[in-house]
């Protein structure tokens, strides 16, 4: 198993190597932002008015001093996109790993249990799907919006956004582990050590779990790149990040008032960016999903 | 015999694969057999003797990148090469009838399109004379309204109907050889006695040559003229089968007959060729015994049963949830029996009597539906049962079927061991676990070395040598055995078997063996049931059991169980 499957990770197709290192590059970029980045888009003495809206260096009337030019209050949009990318990615994989939790910690035990435990979490997680996602985030960040100060929403609303996400997220890890689950408890193993009489918590958590932990991982892959989306969908609709602490989303929202009126970089480069990030993680992803699916293997 | 042209005639083959290394695997060397009209020849070996790939040889199914390296395959007198497309039409010129009858058929269309479809495949016939041709099939293997199963779905039928719709489908276009890999390895006895009378009268009434895989000797005895034996890829004993079974010339022969276990008389052990570091084994096995004494439980004499069972009944089906008419199924009704101390009893039938419920019931992986087990004076299971823990948890464990997947693939052996040793804080430190884990695994006879490996690194037999491990390490007084031998070689088996007696000799205790195999029951137990659609038919002491069997159920059981001492001919 092990043998074969360091085999197959060295036939890594070009495609997915590329992607590969195009998400990694974004990534390393974002996480060193501050030492990267020209300015620093979150210091209000970095940035002046006066310098809004000038378009990139490469074009006639660019500035010098600003590679991909200036947002509408002047900030520049190299550094906003990097600090910008740093918050999406976060929220992002924070959305991922609650969601990721929560769901294979209720997918165990619903498997595990089986019977009114089982249909409880399972029923309540039906519930959850048949909202559409972007709507259940809304609902939820539009009431968080309400119940906590404005003044310091730049503090909170990470938190409510990547609870937003995580909400609707979880059912899918939870469905697939359960699933995995019921699979391993009927398996001899887990029955020899139910036999020895172990409590369900060790059974559950030393004995099933690495076993289906492989579907998780490919899951929180392809899933990291549709919470980028939703956190940028949710910033472009103004329920995200404030604007004096962008996200690509919120980059786009305000380029997107702005395009018509020919400035059309603010709302272009944070867009190409994000299509970037979360086709690299997309393709990484997929990847993932056929290398752990037995179907699929032994072709190509 | 060599008056009659062979239907098939292999020379000197040798099948190869390439490996991933650019090395070369060797299955299959220099076999030659030849096989004559009406005759029943049978292939036998362990897993990995190179008896399937023969098999598929002949088909044509070798599994890439598998090659015919050189040799030949005749068919009537036809040299052929069967990797080339078309050169052996199957279902036209050879049949071929696979283990497991239900993937064999297509489970989304009916048996009349499955028999038309291959007749239409090979022959000229419109669809009326087709179905004719179909019906008069299933009336020749033996199926009950033929004109009524014609357009059943497979899982509509049983097993045993399922296999013959397969042999039909075989034999559709008359073909003059007969490919049966492992035909009735999946089917109780009683369908196997008539799956096999068929194949038999196949060959003695249409002349059809058999080409039989098998793994089973008494399979062998009961329907083969004449018999090869292979080991590694190597033919090492081939002639007539009285001869063969009779008086096995070759050391692995004597070997693999030896280890089939005899329905006839009780040995003692099971004859093995190497009596590997027996001494190291007995030493661990005595201090094994000596840890539990030492936990401290003391045994009621042999008078009092260690576990009786009473009226038990297990129901399924009818669960909260089940829904309005889902009538529950009932696998076990009314069923009572005592285990005395420091015996193995043994409980036996067929697939569904419900044996093996009883063990997840003993076990504690199911709660009974009516009825009481007691262990040692106490309530179990059942309406008065406090939750199992602590000792009377500890004191009952058991030993699975598939050695393949009771060891957890993602943990070292040591660690598996240990885990009921710390649970139960049978040792007092870290260490003292470790030595412990070593003794278990000297005491089932493996190097110490075992416990730093994986479940991955070890065969079947090895694996199934761990599970008895970490069942003794729980340090119980009663073993439940779920058929812990039939996914085993027999030569594997008998190893085991083995085992399981030194340990209940060394260490007093008391085991529950499971079995649809009558001839292990015998070797192993001391008493025994014999269960029938969830009830005891019979119980009665091992001994006269086999010898005075009372119930017309055992009886028929005994007489259709195909064993090396009936051999074809000269009963």
């Amino acid at each position: 198993m092990a043998a074969s499957l360091s085999r197959r990770l060295r036939r890594v197709p070009l495609s997915v190597w590329l992607a590969g290192l195009m998400a990694v590059v974004i990534v390393a970029a974002a996480a060193l932002a501050p030492l990267i980045a020209p300015f620093d888009p979150t210091d209000l003495t970095s940035f002046n008015l006066i310098d809004a809206e000038l378009p990139p260096r490469f074009s006639p009337d660019g500035d010098p001093r600003f590679l991909l030019g200036t947002d509408n209050q002047g900030r520049d949009l190299l550094s906003a996109m990097l600090y910008g990318a740093r918050v999406s990615i976060l929220i992002g994989g924070g959305a991922v790993m609650v969601a990721a939790v929560v769901g294979v910690g209720l997918g165990l035990i619903a498997g595990y249990f089986g019977g009114w435990v089982d249909a409880a979490i399972m029923r309540f997680g039906d519930i959850i799907l048949s909202f559409p996602t972007i709507l259940l985030a809304l609902l939820v960040a539009g009431v968080a919006r309400m119940l906590f100060p404005a003044a310091s929403s730049a503090e909170w609303a990470p938190f409510i956004l990547i609870g937003a996400i995580a909400i609707h997220e979880w059912v899918q890890y939870a469905r697939t582990v359960r699933a995995a689950t019921m699979v391993e408890s009927a398996r001899d193993y887990v029955r020899a050590v139910k036999v020895i009489g172990l409590p369900s918590r060790q059974i559950m958590l030393r004995h099933i779990l690495p076993n289906v932990m492989g579907p998780v991982l490919v899951i929180a892959t392809i899933n990291l790149a549709a919470a980028v989306l939703t956190e940028a969908t949710l910033s472009f609709l103004g329920v995200g990040m404030p604007p004096t602490y962008p996200s690509l989303g919120t980059l786009i929202r305000i380029g997107n008032e702005f395009v018509f009126s020919g400035v059309w970089w603010i709302a272009l480069f944070p867009a190409l960016l994000l299509v970037l990030l979360v086709l690299g993680v997309n393709i990484v992803g997929d990847w993932l999903r056929d290398l752990f699916n037995p179907k699929l293997r032994g072709r190509g | 015999m060599s008056a009659v042209a062979p239907i098939l005639a292999i020379d000197r083959l040798r099948i190869e694969y390439p490996l991933a290394d650019g090395g070369v695997l060797t299955a299959v060397e220099g076999a030659t057999l030849s096989i004559a009209p009406g005759e029943i020849h049978a292939l036998v070996g362990e897993s990995g003797a190179g008896k399937t790939t023969i098999g598929n040889a002949v088909l044509g199914l070798l599994e890439k990148p598998g090659r015919i390296a050189s040799g030949t395959i005749a068919l009537d007198g036809q040299p052929f090469d069967p990797q080339k497309p078309g050169a052996v039409r199957l279902g036209r010129d050879i049949g071929a009838v696979f283990q497991d009858p239900m993937t064999s058929l297509n489970p989304l269309f009916t048996i009349e399109s499955q028999i038309v479809e291959t007749l239409r495949a090979h022959l000229p016939l419109d669809r009326a004379a087709a179905r004719t041709r179909a019906l008069e099939l299933l009336k020749a293997v033996g199926i009950p309204e033929p004109e009524r199963r014609l357009s059943a779905y497979p899982h509509q039928l049983s097993g045993g109907q399922r296999q013959r719709v397969v042999i039909a489908c075989a034999l559709a276009c008359e073909p003059r050889l007969l490919v049966a890999d492992e035909p009735t390895t999946a089917l109780d006895v009683s369908i196997q006695a008539q799956i096999l009378d068929l194949l038999r009268g196949l060959a003695d009434e249409r002349g059809i040559g058999i080409l039989l895989v098998t793994h089973n000797m008494g399979v062998v005895a009961q329907i083969a003229d004449t018999v090869t034996i292979m080991h590694r890829g190597h033919i090492v004993e081939s002639g007539p089968v009285a001869q063969v079974l009779r008086h096995p010339q070759a050391d692995y022969a004597k070997a693999l007959i030896g280890a089939v276990p005899r329905i006839d008389i009780r040995l003692d052990r099971f004859p093995m060729l190497d009596g590997a570091n027996q001494t190291e084994a007995g030493a661990a096995r005595d201090q094994l015994r000596a840890k539990a004494l030492a936990v401290g439980d003391p045994s009621s004499g042999r008078d009092v049963p260690l576990l009786s069972v009473d009226n038990l009944s297990v129901d399924y089906g009818a669960g909260f949830l089940a829904g309005r008419g889902a009538r529950a199924f009932r696998a076990v009704d009314g069923v009572s029996f005592e285990i005395r101390q420091g015996e193995v009893f043994g409980l036996v039938g067929e697939s569904g009597c419900g044996k093996t419920t009883i063990a997840n019931v003993v076990a504690g992986l199911r709660a009974p539906t009516g009825g009481t087990i007691r262990f040692d004076g106490q309530v179990i299971a059942g309406a008065e049962a406090a939750q199992r823990k602590g000792k009377t948890r500890r004191a009952i464990q058991m030993i699975f079927q598939d050695p393949y997947s009771s060891l957890n693939a993602r943990m070292r052996v040591g660690r598996i061991l240990a885990e009921p040793i710390l649970f139960y804080e049978l040792a007092r430190t870290q260490a003292e676990a470790e030595a412990d884990v070593g003794l278990l695994i000297e005491a089932v006879g493996l190097p110490t070395e075992a416990a730093q490996r994986f479940p991955h690194a070890f065969s079947g037999g090895q694996r199934q040598r761990l599970s008895i491990a970490r069942a003794l390490g729980a340090r119980p007084r009663l073993i439940v055995c779920d058929e812990p031998t039939s996914s085993l070689d027999v030569s594997v088996q008998a190893q085991i078997l083995n085992l399981l007696k030194d340990l209940r000799d060394a260490t007093g205790l008391t085991l529950l063996l499971i079995s649809h195999d009558l001839a292990v029951i015998r070797q192993m137990c001391d008493r025994v049931a014999v269960m029938r659609a969830g009830r005891i038919v019979e119980m009665a002491a091992a001994e006269t059991l086999f010898t005075a069997p009372q119930a017309d159920y055992t009886r028929q059981l005994l007489s259709l169980v195909p064993t090396l001492e009936r051999i074809r001919g000269e009963v």
